[in-house]
């Protein structure tokens, strides 16, 4: 897919996590199934340990954790928790289930 | 005094539970020494008690008198709101931002943006939290206000779990954390958060009486230590935060045994000849006109003149208008004002609460270091609050000055109403020299007269004494007692002419009677010449008869011896004795 497409309709998302514990594991499964099955081909996933990197925490608002931010398409968006209801994170993200 | 008071605490409780200073006036003294060090404190109130403030006070206080840098975690205000709100406090906090003091996170919540799918837990707060802590090297951290989360957040098990943790890891961080919560309905704070904070509960509340507002302070708990119980009114005014502790110094203060002038020569001779002890309190009250600031400004004048410092807290009169006034007394105010060392303060009483009042002179009297404040007239500030408020203000104005070793005169304007009564009879037993001045209408005219209630600690005189105000001051004179009772006024100097004249009278009289008990004296005298040159004359007369009587007799015996001599003649030979029988 191209760079415009990306754009278009792409998926840009952020998985904070404050390194590997169990919520933010199956945060992370739990986000990659939905996006395999919601929107395949049309998302990327940036995973941010803020364990790795504290400072990311104050820059981009992180309280809970796990958190999911979608950088785009905008406006912005925050899903927080494991994503184990996936029917609350696809309105979270706005995507119709299809 | 905040060091002097730690001591204490730490010798005498134990367990020794450090603390760690506020720096805010009168909240080190209450809390025996600040705030639990490395535990966190909740502080509570409604919206609008100065939490924010209070808290933001404490980080300043730390990073700049106690180099512990800080954390400011607001939940609410941005930090740049919150650094404008508290530059009216004149703090600085962007350059102790600069210089890497302070730190302030804003943590954005809005329910609207946040979509929960799953558990989580608070991690990211807690990671954003170590984080400033540790880019400045934190020992303070502020939470205002952390019940937000609780509107941002719906899963409240989990708040609730992760708060506690929150607590707990924020001990482990060995940080002392101030926590503020908003004051709920019959609870400290709207979501309990005191059962998580358990260490020390501040209350803070803010109370409007008779349209003025005054804020109030007070340690609902603070576990394993001492501490006042009691509601202390604070203020917040562009100085800071000011905490009225009723007194910590107690009764325990030093006493003087130096003496001051009152600045009336008279008045000193009435009090031992030496006047009032330095560092006590003094009250003259009196109705209105009877000279009680005359009074209060010669004592001031008399402080000033010996080259100490004296405020003058005015609340009736304008400086200008008490320097004119004084002038016609003698006294000159303004050059003392001219050269520091007298200081008016004027402001009226209505302005503000009793609080703010006694805040602003607390922090003057620091300020300018007075060796004697006058305060006139303390009555005027009956219209600022409750009668027992005046009195408990009095009370800490009272033991602070005397703290202080600063001697304190008080007017108070007697006007035989209830209410003033009141506070004559609250404050007189407060202080420890009263004065009365009267203002006595008799024959027509009104006499002032001052009597020394009482003084402790010294043989005061017990006399009524009539007060003169003349252009050179004030002159005491005593009193004219006698039979027509007490007399001031026209009727004692009409009373002395009288007296002179029946003086006069009676002296006259008295030489008038020697000068006849001279005359007779002179009389008899002669009488008794006259007399004894009688008596010599008869003497006389008495030596002549009796020498004219012998004559006779040796006449007589003559005659007898001729007479018998010529009877023998004729019978001789038969001579016979002189027949003296026969005469």
């Amino acid at each position: 897919m191209t760079a415009a497409a990306m754009e278009q309709d792409g998926y840009n998302l952020r998985l904070y996590v404050a390194g590997q514990t169990p919520k933010s594991v199956a945060a992370l499964a739990n986000l990659k199934k939905l996006c395999e099955t919601h929107l395949p081909g049309r998302y990327t996933i940036e995973v941010i340990d803020l364990m790795k990197d504290p400072a990311l925490a104050q820059r981009d608002q992180i309280v809970a954790i796990p958190t999911l931010i979608r950088q785009l398409p905008e406006p912005l968006k925050r899903i927080i928790g494991d994503l184990s209801n996936a029917e609350k994170v696809l309105v979270g993200l706005d995507i119709a289930p299809s | 005094m905040k060091t002097s008071l730690r001591p204490r605490i730490v010798t005498r409780d134990l367990p020794v539970i450090a603390k760690s200073a506020t720096g805010i006036d009168g909240l080190d003294e209450v809390t025996f020494g600040g705030l639990p060090q490395g535990r966190p404190t909740l502080l509570c109130g409604a919206a609008g008690c100065g939490k924010t403030l209070f808290a933001m006070t404490f980080l300043y206080n730390g990073a700049v008198a106690y180099d512990e840098p800080g954390v400011f975690i607001a939940f609410e205000e941005q930090p740049e709101d919150l650094i404008k709100n508290v530059g009216s406090l004149s703090y600085d906090i962007e350059r102790l931002i600069e210089q890497k003091k302070i730190v302030v996170d804003h943590i954005h919540l809005d329910r609207n943006e946040i979509e929960e799918a799953g558990d989580y837990d608070l991690d990211g707060l807690f990671i954003r939290i170590g984080f400033a802590i540790d880019s400045i090297g934190a020992k303070r951290v502020v939470i205002d206000t952390i019940e937000t989360l609780f509107g941002g957040l719906d899963n409240q098990a989990v708040l609730r779990s992760e708060l506690r943790r929150l607590f707990e890891w924020l001990k482990s961080k060995g940080v002392t954390a101030i926590i503020t919560g908003e004051r709920g309905d019959g609870t400290l704070t709207r979501y309990g958060l005191e059962e998580y904070v358990a260490d020390c509960v501040i209350l803070l509340d803010n109370r409007v009486h008779d349209q003025l507002s005054t804020r109030r302070l007070r340690v609902v708990k603070y576990r394993g230590t001492a501490h006042g119980t009691n509601e202390y009114p604070f203020i917040i005014d562009q100085e800071g935060i000011t905490v009225m502790p009723i007194t910590s110094s107690g009764l325990s203060h030093d006493v003087s045994t130096e003496r001051v002038s009152t600045g009336i020569a008279d008045l000193d001779e009435m009090l031992e000849g030496r006047g009032y002890y330095k560092g006590s309190s003094i009250l003259i009250s009196g109705m209105a006109g009877a000279g009680k600031s005359t009074v209060s400004a010669h004592f001031a004048n008399s402080i000033c003149a010996a080259g100490q410092r004296c405020i003058y807290f005015a609340l009736e009169e304008s400086p200008q208008q008490i320097v004119r006034n004084m002038k016609s007394v003698g006294l000159d105010l303004q050059q003392w004002v001219d050269r520091g060392l007298l200081r008016f303060s004027a402001r009226r009483p209505n302005l503000y609460g009793l609080e703010t009042h006694l805040a602003a002179m607390h922090r003057e009297v620091k300020e300018f270091d007075p060796a004697a404040v006058v305060v006139d007239p303390i009555s005027s500030l009956m219209g600022a609050g409750l009668a027992g408020d005046v009195h408990s203000m009095t009370l800490r104005l009272i033991d602070f000055l005397k703290s202080r070793g600063v001697t304190a005169l008080f007017t108070n304007l007697g006007a035989g109403s209830a209410e003033t009564a009141t506070t004559e009879m609250q404050i007189s037993s407060l202080t420890d020299t009263w004065l009365l001045l009267y203002n006595r209408e008799s024959n027509g005219e009104h006499n002032r007269q001052l009597y020394l209630l009482k003084s402790r600690g010294m043989a005061h005189s017990n006399q009524v004494r009539e007060f003169l105000m003349g252009s050179d001051g004030i002159t005491l004179r005593e009193v004219y007692v006698g039979p027509e009772g007490v007399l001031t006024g026209s009727a004692r100097v009409a009373q002395e002419v009288r007296d002179r004249a029946d003086r006069l009278l009676r002296t006259q009289e008295m030489e008038r009677r020697t000068r006849e008990i001279e005359r007779r004296r002179r009389e008899i005298a002669t009488q008794i010449e006259t007399l004894k040159a009688q008596l010599v004359s008869e003497e006389g007369e008495m030596e002549l008869l009796n020498l004219e009587g012998a004559a006779r007799e040796d006449q007589r015996s003559a005659d007898h011896i001729a007479l018998v001599q010529s009877r023998s003649s004729k019978r001789a030979g038969s001579p016979s004795k002189p027949m003296t029988s026969r005469k």
